[in-house]
């Protein structure tokens, strides 16, 4: 076999084998629209292109509260969000740009935090969220959220802001600004891609959270969607509405694909810089 | 008082002030339920009536280490953790290197494996307990069109499949979060021992396992650990696909069921704590390295 012809087959090869990876990451998504699109009768037949029919998806929404159940999610992320880039701001200007002592340690603590197992603080924060009499409504898991978003927001932050050149910051304070100025006159409008990126991961891990919303929520409508669609029960046990759950799957999910494809080049490096450059 | 060191006291000052509401909060939502997490722990707390907990010493743990259901917990974790990460290494590395190649079609490569990534974990292990379902299920109708088997597997049913099954959803799922770790490290590699093993003409495969591993390491062994801690903590993944299924159950599971179903939480608690102290090894070993890391750049 000449030289030639082994480069093509190495090639050929290696291009398959990214195919496989490809189809591997795709199809159950795609297997997922395909079963949502079938109604009950044909939804036990494997038939790669059905004719799409809408009926579980007119389903999740009258047998359900699935429409609160988006709207509880939306809120719950939402708050997580803004609350946790306002806080983790403030703080990852003082990490970033102010030298004082124990600023190292608690950098680490805070990276420390992000690490808790959550049922490590279940029992606690079960207790905590019954005594704010905040039982079964959105601002308990509101508030129990920030034990995963603050830390992270804080650290990716704060790598950030250390990345911005030091002068921008000196020309203010001769100019006699104070720190809050500088925070919002002078950091936020150079961070907000940053704060865009956190913030799509704050978004994603609040949306995706399931454990204390698991916990936290007792009726139907106050449920997150993560909760909704591990919840979903047919006539019987034995019976689950596989159509139904594949619905609300794609639903839930393809607003997240969306976001992530349109903005993957910032997830990218926002993940990065909170794990490998720590 | 000098100017300067006026301004830095006020600096230092402002810094506190900035870092307080995080503080709070993280204090209010992470200290605080930890510290009463390990408490009761030691107290026969009941859920119905917390307030009403006594303290009874040691026996939460005594008896914890006694049951075998614990145990089986324990080593559902471990073998899912070593067995999954191990997965997720080799292949995520192999797709870094396919991603850090300037190739065509690259982009579509990236994208795709941020898919499974987007994908909340109840919707991915929900999406695979339908194709892995053992009558209507897509993946036994291909094993069988190809001949790899006769009938159905029950995946998730079958006690000696169900963990192999939370495995291929979490291989799955977190791969790609894996390869783009790596990838981030493969891209900080220096250019030039490149250059100079292409000068020298030494084959690609030699590259990798001279030149590309071993400084790759460092990267590749924060990205594993990151993993680690993840893996140990599983949940949500087990809970959707088998439930409270004691062949499967992880220690995050068996400390739920306590506290909730069965509305033990000085016993549930008790296991929570383990679980966090097996976690703070990790985490201690974790954020050593990442200190010697950064080293560096806090001197900046």
């Amino acid at each position: 076999m000449s030289r030639a012809t082994r480069r093509l087959l190495g090639r050929i090869g290696f291009y398959l084998l990214m195919a496989v990876i490809v189809l591997y990451a795709v199809f159950p998504f795609y297997w997922a629209i395909v079963s949502s699109l079938k109604p009950g009768s044909e939804m036990f037949r494997v038939d790669f292109f059905p004719p799409p029919n809408l009926v579980n998806y007119r389903a999740i929404f009258t047998e359900q509260p699935f429409y609160l159940n988006i709207l509880n999610s939306l809120i719950v992320a939402i708050s997580v969000v803004l609350l946790s880039l306002a806080l983790g701001l403030l703080a990852a200007f003082a990490l970033g740009r102010i030298r004082f002592r124990g600023r190292s340690i608690l950098l680490f603590t805070i990276l420390g935090v992000s690490m808790f197992p959550q049922v490590a603080v279940l029992s606690g924060m079960f207790e905590l969220i019954r005594w704010l009499g905040l039982y079964n409504r959105l601002p308990a898991l509101i508030l129990s959220y920030m034990i995963f978003t603050l830390p992270f927001t804080v650290w990716v932050l704060t790598t950030f802001i250390r990345a911005l050149p030091k002068e921008l910051e000196e020309a203010a304070i001769v100019d006699g600004a104070k720190p809050l100025t500088i925070v919002t006159k002078v950091f936020l409008p150079l961070l907000s891609p940053a704060l865009i990126t956190t913030g799509l991961l704050a978004f994603i891990a609040a949306w995706n959270e399931f454990l204390f919303a698991l916990t936290f929520t007792l009726s139907g409508e106050q449920r997150t969607v993560p909760v909704a669609i591990a919840l979903i029960s047919g006539a019987s046990a034995y019976e689950l509405p596989w159509g139904n759950i594949m619905a609300a799957s794609v639903v839930v999910t393809l607003p997240l694909i969306v976001l992530v494809l349109f903005f993957q080049r910032r997830i990218v490096s926002g993940l990065t810089a909170g794990a490998v450059k720590g | 008082m000098t100017t300067a060191s006026r301004l830095t006291r006020s600096r230092t000052r402002s810094a506190w002030m900035f870092l307080a509401p995080m503080l709070v909060v993280l204090l209010l939502v992470a200290a605080w339920p930890l510290a009463r997490t390990i408490w009761f722990s030691f107290t026969d707390a009941n859920l119905s009536d917390m307030a009403a907990a006594e303290f009874i010493g040691l026996a939460n743990f005594e008896y914890l280490l006694t049951d075998p259901d614990w145990w089986q917990s324990v080593r559902n974790t471990l073998f899912f953790t070593v067995v999954s990460v191990s997965i997720e290494t080799i292949l995520g590395l192999g797709i870094a290197l396919a991603l850090n190649m300037h190739m065509p079609g690259r982009g579509i490569l990236r994208t795709a494996v941020l898919i499974p990534w987007a994908i909340p974990t109840i919707v991915s292990a929900q999406m695979w307990a339908w194709m892995m379902n053992d009558v209507f299920g897509v993946l036994n109708e291909l094993l069988i069109l190809v001949g790899f088997i006769d009938q159905g597997i029950a995946w998730t049913a079958n006690p000696s499949t169900a963990l192999w099954a939370v495995i291929m959803v979490d291989v799955w799922k977190t791969t790609p979060f894996m390869a783009l770790l790596i990838l981030a490290g493969l891209q900080m590699l220096p250019s030039e021992c490149y250059e100079a093993a292409k000068v020298d003409g030494v084959h690609p495969v030699e590259v990798f396992w001279k030149v590309t591993l071993p400084l790759l390491m460092p990267a590749l062994l924060v990205a594993v650990i990151f993993r680690l801690l993840d893996a140990l903590r599983i949940f949500d993944a087990i809970y959707v696909l088998t439930g409270n299924n004691q062949a499967t159950m992880s220690m995050s599971v068996y400390a739920r069921q306590q506290l909730v179903d069965f509305q033990d939480v000085g016993f549930g608690s008790a296991a929570s704590t383990l679980l966090f102290l097996t976690i703070a090894i990790f985490t201690t070993v974790y954020l050593t390295l990442a200190r010697v890391g950064s080293s560096e750049g806090d001197r900046a």
